[in-house]
């Protein structure tokens, strides 16, 4: 139709990525460009928004909010470090002693997947139930103190963070160990190093990629959590998720809420690139794919 | 093997079947009270066996309601994504375009953003169009979030191919869409199923997201979290655990259809070709 052969060539490739963007345009970035626009409007839900640049709406929710937003960065950086703590060894395993039990493994890990999030955190609920076994034998063994509870402070929206998103850091530590070449770990121990150097020096340098795609997974969607303090903390526990979404679903105080939301992107966007420096990854997309 | 190596093989091991443990206790005990024989509201101590309320999982309309709405926006969310996705995932990664790494990084961006802030941002457009929220704004939402995983599921499966096969095909006369069609698709068909199974999983799981854009409309999450001031009924681990095992039987079928394929595929390479190979293994064999 009046294209040159050439021409249309260079049009496919907009054809395959048009409905996609288009989507992402009208349902992602446009409600961010709006919500920047709320957060900059003052008013009240019964007389209305009214658009003033009102800056001060963020001064005030950091000013307000400020223990909300620490205690979110605190509990998703615990959870975070507790799951590494707890997926390299899983991961490790998987990767070079497993053999045949690996991918029964690999299923395992997604499986809980499957049975509802909102259901699994209630069962924590139960697990940590004031009179239930696990919290008798914590007060046995003194971690608990006689009518202490577990329920209903900061370790167990941890805990539940921590469970929940598991599986998110064990799949990139997996993905990055099994992709390293055992043979620079043989060469290092040919050359007399112990296992424990060719350990930090070698596997440990190779497996960052998957740490960072690991803590990002898991620490991204922890900040932004609010089932976890919900059902396993109270108002004592909350996290700037729970502010957020009272906020925008029962006070109806919409630049606030779109105020809060911006800080935690912006600071989750700058936490994204220092970790990205320290760790020394060079590209942020290619280390979350 | 030495026999610090045997120590630290067994430390290994036996660390990952108690993260594995972790992982699945809650799965246990939520299947584990879909037979309890509960009196009053709570379903949290163990008062007896029964198979009651496996006899009647459906017994609450508005349970069963909310976990028809989660399937079929699911099934929605699913079918849409996948198209969308892997499209985009074949523009970013077979062709070469302006403005390529821009689009990749947009795309990326999403999963890089807490839910409740995609959420809420949706929801203040919503308000600020005067859309009604309700059964298809959730669907809308899900599919906004799926899409970056879907992408990245199928990116994956592209990255390993051959780059010039869909030129070949085009060079011997295939359009642009028959040679997607019939050359590419079939190629990363494993890598599209993933993405949808995994799309189905996120959509069928969501409440964050779910919860600013569903107004009136019910959704299991949303069913579940609502009952947990009341009390959570049995009957919503009763349904919860029939997902799990529904989902354990599709994976074993898939399991059984490779196995099956493998085995003609082999069958196939086994069969004595039709002209006799001819060169130095035909003389040394």
């Amino acid at each position: 139709m009046g294209l040159t052969l050439s021409q249309r060539r260079r049009l496919v490739p907009w054809m395959f990525a048009i409905p996609g963007l288009l989507w992402l345009i009208l349902f992602f970035a446009i409600p961010l460009a709006n919500q920047a626009q709320v957060s900059l409007l003052s008013g009240d839900p019964e007389a209305g928004y009214t658009l003033t640049w009102a800056f001060d709406t963020y001064t005030h929710a950091i000013a307000d909010y400020k223990e909300q937003f620490l205690r979110s960065f605190l509990y998703a950086g615990a959870a975070t470090a507790i799951d590494l703590v707890i997926a390299f060894p899983l991961a490790y395993f998987m990767a070079y002693k497993a053999g045949r039990w690996r991918n029964l493994m690999l299923l395992l890990v997604v499986l809980p997947f499957f049975m509802s999030y909102v259901l699994r955190t209630v069962a924590w609920q139960l697990i940590l139930a004031d009179n239930g076994w696990v919290v008798e034998r914590l007060r046995d063994v003194g971690l608990v103190s006689e009518g202490g509870r577990v329920l209903a402070t900061g370790p167990a929206v941890v805990a539940g963070i921590a469970y929940n998103f598991l599986p998110f850091m064990v799949l990139p530590l997996y993905v990055a160990l099994e992709r390293i070449d055992r043979r620079f770990v043989e060469a290092a121990t040919d050359l007399y190093a112990s296992h424990a150097t060719a350990f930090r020096k070698v596997t440990l340098p190779l497996a960052i990629p998957g740490i960072f795609a690991g803590s990002l997974l898991v620490f991204i969607p922890a900040c932004g959590d609010f089932i976890n303090a919900a059902l396993l903390g109270t108002s004592r526990q909350y996290m700037i998720g729970n502010v957020v979404q009272s906020k925008f679903l029962n006070v109806l105080d919409y630049p606030t809420a779109a105020a809060l939301s911006f800080i935690l992107m912006t600071v989750i966007l700058i936490g994204i690139v220092i970790y990205s420096r320290l760790l020394g990854t060079r590209n942020l997309t290619e280390a979350a794919t | 093997m030495s026999a610090s190596d045997r120590a630290r093989t067994w430390a290994l091991g036996i660390w990952s079947a108690a993260a594995l443990l972790f992982l699945f206790i809650p799965v246990f005990l939520i299947a584990l009270f879909s037979f309890n024989d509960n009196r009053g509201r709570f379903n949290f101590t163990w008062q007896g066996f029964t198979l009651e309320h496996w006899k009647h999982p459906f017994a609450d309309p508005d349970l069963t309601k909310a976990l028809e709405n989660s399937l079929l926006i699911a099934a929605i969310t699913t079918v849409v994504a996948v198209l969308l996705g892997t499209l985009l995932a074949v523009a970013l990664t077979r062709y070469r375009f302006r403005g390529q790494g821009a689009a990749g990084f947009f795309v990326f961006l999403p999963m890089a953003t807490p839910e409740v802030v995609l959420g809420a941002s949706l929801l203040a457009m919503f308000l600020v169009m005067g859309i009604d929220t309700g059964f298809w704004t959730i669907a809308i939402a899900h599919v906004m979030f799926t899409v970056s995983y879907v992408v990245v599921t199928v990116r994956a499966r592209l990255e390993g191919m051959d780059p010039y096969i869909e030129e070949a095909a085009q060079d011997l006369g295939a359009g642009v869409w028959t040679a997607f069609w019939k050359v590419t698709l079939p190629m990363i068909a494993p890598g599209v199923v993933a993405a949808g199974v995994l799309a189905a999983a996120i959509s069928i799981d969501d409440y964050v997201v779910t919860s600013f854009n569903a107004g009136q409309t019910q959704t299991f999450p949303l069913y579940i979290f609502g009952s947990t001031r009341q009390g959570v009924p049995p009957e919503v681990n009763v349904l919860g655990t029939m997902l799990l095992l529904a989902v354990l039987v599709l994976m074993g079928l898939n399991l059984l259809a490779q196995k099956a394929l493998a085995r003609r595929d082999r069958g196939r390479a086994e069969e004595p070709p039709a002209i006799p190979a001819a060169g130095p293994s035909a003389v040394t064999g």
